[in-house]
């Protein structure tokens, strides 16, 4: 890894000195097992007015980095070596990696000099201050105003963030405020003392795309009217090509390759960042399994005919008279942002929640026709044998106090299938199947990777031989490299089980990758539904655009945001909600 | 907000009612009434009472009427006149017995509350922020030897120790010159020189219950990301802990505000009886054993409405403190 840290400083840097200068930054994590290095001999810099992108999957110290800038990492972290070097306008250099974590010098820098923005702007907030008092608060702290001259401020702070009606927005607090705004709010704090650098740690990652591409458009433009530096922590390499200057790459705390974002994306020099952005590029197509397949034969009966689906929350209408039907063999990719009814109509199908009105008409093996909608009892635990779903929360969705081959085989015990022996045996093979190794179903899913998790949820909902699997958002919560491994198992096990799926997802990527047919949900209703193909490339209902639009494309020469639009419902808004 | 006070005020009314007559009911299930009682304890300083003598005491009080009469006559005295009978025992008005007690009850309650809470809060931080440190061992140890020993017996122990090591006068809350004595300046000094020990005794064991919660709801919200947030705007560390987590960890105590009104008055009774305390706590558990029942209904009546206003202040001051709850 050194030979590419030794390129640094690059040419461009020598002339000016750069903002900020990270030099071989060492941060470790003592543990019970030893000492854990989670930022290991990283070197990097950032210069004046410039976007610096930090990418890498989950796990690759990305954060930490972000963190130590600050000296605000989680306890029991710390700078172990190295320096961080801030250039100030007058001259004078201040090494923060030197700084007493809880002493002035560094809390006169936070806030001030650097500013951060999270990932999660709600818990980032506090729930019971106002998010004026949370801006005021760095006013009066680093710049000395006063509780009115503070206020005055903060007012025309939200209102740069474009928060409509900031003078009574400012008295709010961050739960009444929707996502998209808390985290404008979260960055109106962050740009009060007009700070040099700003670190945004997956800001965007929490927000659905079209709130994305404004927030990143946001950014971008109080970049270039402040003059600001960015430091922009991402997973997503889509993110990376439409808004780095530079880009760093980083695995397991060690940086595989750092240089301007046309030479990370057009010319990748080291093994993983080339794999990085071949998966996310192999996202942008369909899938080779499903190229081999012959065309889907369309004029079969469907296996689950949906008409007029209703559910209602009180007043809420989270699902509202949809029709769709899923072909036997078929992938529906069911598409949406959040708030669009997919997940309700993911667990209404699964009979999790009863149906306001509509009809599920399910056609059992033999033939004969049932509508899920109104069954209960033995029918619907019959039905429910059929009918498995994949959960997206790797993590939750797995008893951590029962071991691999006990969440695998229970459906099989409780239906009453299989036991002892056989029981064990049909565990193994369903580990095989799913790619996983049966020696290790003894152990509890935390000795599991993310993806791992993920398969084991997977072999869970093959294991009673459905017809039809339910994946809600089954892929969201893993890194690009092991999203398509996951997606690829999905479509062998489709082609040796003969499976339909109901693909839940709000990445149109992953939709284009694995989906015959693609429904997309706006608001509790149906807009669209199509050839995957004809809608993620070329939509007919505007929202669709709008959403097809918002997405970022992985390539950094392929950056008009012009073309970009938000949609708005025609027939006006409704309800006067206005914060929400 | 004013709607729903109302409201819960309204609600409190029949709650109240159907207390107060489970409680008359109660008090009287066990075999015999006052008399009984009355006569037994004659009996064991050798007086005789013949069944006339009983019959009539028990024409006087009314103990012979149904007890549904008995009630009604009862609630009606508290509805109309705020009259909450007479005290078999004492012969003196019920109420008159209660505020007699309550005042020092209360300054004795008050006094171990703000003694508890004073000591637990910056202990409960305390030990919460500096985790696994040698402090948080000293203070985990001290609430574990809190928790564990019985309050009589910190009691006895202290009482011993105070009137044998220090010649203390202890035992009640004045000195005999005081006891009858009209309030001064030298009563109250009195008061304050035999409150310390009682408070201490009370204060130990809430004082490391407190402490367990104080430190388990602050580790909850220390590593929440709004704390991170404050602390990259550059606010000390001793300002942000104040104002972010503490103020968020805070709010589970307000619950108990609930509990701690009925607790003024039937809480710490052993305490009060080994040091001998002129508090309400020995005075229901006298009265219940006599079947003193206007006396024990009163107490039982006080205690609940003591309960459901501890309740509904506890509510409000949530939403108060709590935009979530006061907004959502």
């Amino acid at each position: 890894m050194t030979d590419i840290l030794s390129i640094a400083p690059r040419p461009s840097m020598t002339a000016n000195k750069p903002l900020l200068e990270v030099r071989n930054l060492v941060t470790e994590f003592p543990l019970r097992t030893g000492i854990f290095r989670a930022v290991d001999d990283l070197s990097f810099s950032i210069e004046q007015g410039k976007t610096l992108c930090v990418v890498g999957e989950s796990g690759s110290g990305k954060s930490v980095t972000a963190r130590s800038i600050l000296q605000i990492i989680d306890s029991p972290g710390r700078i172990a070596s190295g320096s961080i070097l801030l250039h100030q306008p007058d001259g004078t250099s201040l090494d923060l990696a030197k700084l007493d974590p809880r002493g002035r010098a560094i809390r006169s820098v936070r806030g001030r000099d650097i500013a951060m923005i999270f990932q999660e702007p709600m818990s980032s907030l506090s729930p019971v201050h106002t998010v004026g008092d949370q801006i005021t608060e760095a006013l009066r702290l680093h710049l000395k105003m006063g509780k009115a001259e503070a206020r005055a401020e903060a007012i025309s702070l939200l209102r740069q963030v474009e928060i409509p009606n900031p003078e009574k927005a400012i008295d709010r607090y961050a739960f009444q405020y929707s996502g998209g705004m808390r985290q404008r709010a979260m960055i109106a704090m962050a740009l009060a003392c007009k700070p040099q650098l700003l670190i945004a740690d997956e800001p965007t990652t929490a927000l659905d795309v079209t709130t994305q591409a404004e927030i990143l458009d946001l950014i971008s433009r109080l970049q270039k009217a402040h003059g600001m530096a960015v430091l922009f922590i991402t997973h997503d390499m889509g993110v990376v090509a439409q808004i780095a200057d530079d880009v760093l790459v980083m695995h397991h705390g060690v940086a595989k390759e750092y240089g301007p974002v046309e030479q990370i994306f057009h010319s990748p020099q080291d093994p993983y960042t080339r794999m990085l952005i071949g998966s996310v590029l192999k996202l942008e197509q369909k899938a080779e399994i499903r190229l081999a397949r012959p065309p889907l034969d369309t004029t079969a009966a469907p296996l689950l005919d949906i008409r007029n689906l209703s559910m209602h929350f009180g007043d809420m209408k989270a699902l509202d008279d949809v029709s769709i039907s899923l072909l036997p063999g078929e992938t529906l990719g069911i598409v949406g942002e959040s708030g669009s009814g997919k997940t309700t109509m993911g667990r209404s199908i699964m009979r999790l929640y009863d149906p306001t009105g509509g009809e599920m008409r399910y056609r059992r093996a033999d033939g004969t026709v049932l509508d899920l909608a109104k069954i209960g009892g033995a029918e619907l635990k019959a039905a429910r044998r059929e009918l498995r779903m994949v959960f997206q929360d790797p993590f939750g969705s797995l008893n951590p106090r029962m071991t691999v081959s006990q969440v695998i085989g229970e459906p099989l015990l409780v239906n009453g299938i299989a036991r002892g022996k056989d029981l064990d045996e049909r565990v193994c093979h369903l580990m095989e199947q799913v790619g996983l190794d049966p020696t290790t179903r003894e152990r509890y899913p935390h000795a599991f990777s993310g993806g791992q998790r993920q398969r084991i949820g997977i072999a869970r909902a093959i294991t009673l031989n459905p017809r039809i699997i339910v994946a809600d958002e089954a892929t969201s919560a893993l890194d690009v490299s092991v999203r398509f491994q996951v997606l690829d198992l999905l479509m062998r096990l489709q082609d040796d089980l003969g499976l339909a799926y109901i693909f839940i997802s709000h990445d149109i990527g992953v939709i284009r990758y694995m989906c015959d047919r693609v429904g997309v949900m706006y608001r509790g209703k149906l807009v669209e539904v199509g050839e995957a193909d004809k809608v993620c490339n070329a939509p007919d209902h505007p929202y669709t655009q709008a959403l097809i639009s918002a997405i970022p494309r992985p390539d950094p020469r392929d950056r008009d945001h012009s073309r970009r639009f938000r949609y708005t419902e025609p027939d006006a808004v409704k309800n006067g909600s206005s914060a929400r | 907000m004013l709607k729903f006070v109302i409201k819960r005020l309204f609600w409190m009314i029949p709650s109240l009612f159907a207390v107060s007559f489970l409680a008359f009911v109660l008090i009287q299930l066990p075999p015999g009434d006052f008399v009984t009682t009355y006569i037994a304890t004659l009996a064991s300083s050798n007086e005789v009472v013949d069944q006339n003598t009983a019959a009539q005491l028990r024409e006087r009080f009314g103990l012979d009427q149904p007890m549904l009469v008995q009630y009604l006559k009862w609630i009606w005295g508290i509805v109309t006149r705020g009259d909450f009978g007479l005290s078999f025992e004492w012969q003196q008005p019920v109420s008159g017995l209660i505020w007699e007690r309550m005042a020092l009850t209360l300054v004795l309650a008050l006094a171990s509350l703000i003694a508890t809470w004073a000591l637990a809060l910056p202990i409960g931080v305390y030990s919460a922020v500096k985790k696994y440190s040698i402090g948080d061992y000293a203070f985990t140890a001290f609430t574990f030897f809190g928790l564990s020993i019985p309050s009589f017996l910190l009691a006895l122990v202290l009482m011993y120790v105070a009137a044998v090591e220090f010649g203390q006068d202890v035992g009640g809350l004045f000195s005999s010159q005081y006891e009858t004595a009209p309030w001064s300046i030298g009563k109250m000094y009195d008061l304050l020189t035999h409150l310390w020990l009682p408070v201490a005794i009370l204060a130990v064991s809430s004082t490391a219950s407190l402490i367990r919660v104080m430190r388990a709801n602050m580790l909850d919200e220390l590593p929440k990301p709004y704390v991170t947030t404050a602390r990259a705007k550059g606010l000390s560390e001793f300002r942000l802990l104040v104002k972010y987590p503490l103020r968020i960890a805070l709010n589970p105590f307000i619950s108990t505000i609930a509990w701690l009104l009925p607790n003024l008055i039937s809480g710490s009774v052993v305490v009060a009886i080994v040091l001998n305390l002129p508090t309400a706590a020995p005075l229901l558990l006298q009265s219940l054993m006599a079947q003193d029942m206007y006396l024990a209904g009163a107490f039982v009546l006080l205690i609940c409405a003591l309960t459901l206003i501890g309740s509904l202040i506890s509510d409000i001051l949530l939403a108060l403190v709590d935009p979530r709850i006061r907004l959502e």
